[in-house]
């Protein structure tokens, strides 16, 4: 995962997408279809209450290259901002 | 003649790495045991990854049209399942509907699809289905038996495939 400089409030997301109550592969594989939809640099917003998401989504973000700019951990549910990168 | 190993060098243009490669063996026909390497192939093809399962003897049934929605959790010697009974009683009649009665519940009260849902969503992000050609022949199932856009293959075959994978993993 690249941790961008930007702050993550600079950021408005181009979509966004919820995964509440959805345990892995779920959000993994809706995230995925979610940022197909995006071009290269734009930014999906995604909330998770999965807690392996926490580790999935940062990972998914990794073999992808894409970016997560934001893994907010807020307790019952998880917050994540994720730039779509050009290889996928 | 295909080649079912081929898998595209990374292109030096744009200097992107390959992509990855899961392949896997499902082995085992029951209802439990038919999740996981659906969710994995599901997972690494939603990574970005290529995915290709082997479906070899009892893990056909995962493949075959009239058996895939009818797949069952066993009351016998699971210890670790959806009902836990001495096999003494697993054996009963009734025992593997219940425990797999059990096992639907609790995938559908954590809102997890079935085991069809996850054939049509590794199939959508594009995961490989290879059908074991030996157990086809071992166990009198015919190409029409399958669901669609399987690969019909033997082990030189998946062996080929899986020589250029990065994660090889027998379920």
């Amino acid at each position: 995962m690249t941790q961008s400089p930007t702050a993550p409030t600079e950021i408005t997301p181009s979509d966004s997408l919820d995964c509440s109550g959805l345990l892995c592969p779920l959000p993994v594989y809706k995230t995925a279809l979610a940022l197909g939809k995006l071009e290269p640099g734009q930014v999906l917003e995604l909330v998770t209450t999965d807690p392996g998401a926490l580790e999935d989504i940062p990972a998914m973000a990794r073999q992808r290259g894409d970016t997560v700019h934001a893994a907010e951990d807020r307790g019952t549910s998880q917050r994540f901002l994720i730039e779509k990168g050009t290889r996928t | 003649m295909t080649n079912v190993g081929h898998r595209p060098a990374a292109d030096p243009a744009t200097e992107e790495p390959r992509r990855r490669r899961l392949a896997l063996v499902a082995s085992k026909g029951t209802l439990d045991q038919a999740y996981p390497p659906l969710i994995l192939a599901s997972t690494a093809v939603s990574l970005g990854w290529e995915a290709g399962i082997f479906f070899t003897f009892y893990g056909l049934d995962i493949l075959h049209q009239d058996r895939f929605r009818k797949l069952k959790v066993a009351s016998l010697a699971n210890p670790a399942g959806p009902i836990r009974l001495p096999n003494l009683l697993g054996a009963v009649p009734g025992a593997t509907a219940a425990a797999t009665k059990v096992m639907k519940k609790w995938m559908n009260d954590a809102r997890m699809p079935e085991v069809s849902e996850f054939i049509d969503m590794s199939r959508q992000l594009g995961v490989r289905f290879f059908a074991c050609s030996t157990t086809m022949g071992v166990m009198g199932i015919a190409e029409s038996d399958l669901i669609e856009g399987c690969d019909i293959a033997g082990a030189a075959a998946f062996l080929d495939y899986a020589a250029e994978a990065d994660v090889q993993l027998f379920v």
